[in-house]
């Protein structure tokens, strides 16, 4: 026999830990790694709660979560990589939010219109 | 069954730990693979075979790999940084508000319950769900990551290729 609570208890652990993470962190990469904390936190209760129906849903729904993990990771690195070169800095707490004026020195790629 | 269970939990909430606490970022991301191979084999308790080495493979394999490259695209330094970290107080409350209002939750709702061990979630059984029930969700997904793999290409290029430059 096994206790479901368990494993739900560790889950609501990881992802207090990963929101921890994201507030606490100012350096980009490791604020991605406390999403994947997050992430895993959801696949773990999803797997848990197949333990208490006879259907595999949440399983799949798993599968689902990773591969969506890993889309965002890719996205997500490019993003923090294209911040270093703009500013050679990853640093969140100091991304201008109001750089309107400094925008068209750094111009888009070309097929970024296309893709919108 | 349930010691097993306790045990990998914990070291998956070690890991955890260490990895929003620690000072060194390419310690961060090895303490990343910690919890994830943890949680692996929490899910290979629970039955879920086929998410196991998925989770292995994708996570373990690809997106601990991927973190760190970018920490070394990112030129990190290899020791101790000191600027990590922002102040703690909201970081610490909101997290632990959010665990433990979770962790009491499951305790009231779930706390007595006892399960059988599931039948194990074998490829097969996967499989059979998910091109049953789910196959516009597994297609869009296809769709979903090469929306992704065109847009982490177009966002990391450099823009400027000056002519007579390779871009990179």
């Amino acid at each position: 026999m096994i206790r479901p609570v368990i494993p739900l208890v560790t889950a609501a652990l990881l992802f207090g830990l990963g929101v921890y993470g994201v507030l606490r962190r100012r350096n980009a990469v490791l604020v991605l790694m406390s999403v994947e904390l997050m992430l895993n936190a959801v696949n773990l209760i999803l797997v848990t709660a197949d333990t208490l129906r006879e259907r595999l849903t949440g399983q799949v729904f798993t599968l689902f979560v990773i591969v969506l993990a890993a889309a965002e990771v890719g996205v997500g690195l490019a993003l923090v990589l294209r911040l270093f070169r703009l500013r050679q800095d990853i640093n969140t707490d100091q991304v201008p939010l109001d750089e309107a004026a400094e925008a068209p020195a750094e111009p888009a790629p070309a097929l970024d219109g296309e893709l919108r | 069954m349930d010691v097993l269970l306790s045990v990998t939990g914990l070291v998956a909430v070690a890991g955890a730990v260490a990895v929003v606490a620690t000072k060194q970022l390419v310690r961060a991301g090895l303490w990343l693979v910690v919890t994830l191979g943890a949680v692996a084999v929490e899910f290979l308790l629970l039955g879920a075979e086929f998410a196991a080495w998925v989770q292995v493979l994708i996570y373990v394999g690809a997106v601990v790999v991927l973190l760190l490259f970018a920490v070394m695209l990112t030129r990190a330094p290899i020791g101790r940084s000191s600027d990590l970290d922002r102040p703690a107080l909201p970081a610490v409350l909101l997290g632990a508000a959010t665990a433990l209002g979770l962790s009491a939750l499951f305790a009231v709702v779930f706390g007595r319950m006892r399960v059988d061990p599931p039948a194990p979630g074998t490829a097969e059984r996967i499989g059979d769900t998910v091109f049953k029930d789910w196959v516009l969700p597994f297609e869009l997904l296809s769709v979903l990551l090469l929306a992704a793999l065109v847009g982490a290409i177009v966002l990391s290029r450099r823009e400027t290729a000056v002519a007579g430059e390779e871009p990179r």
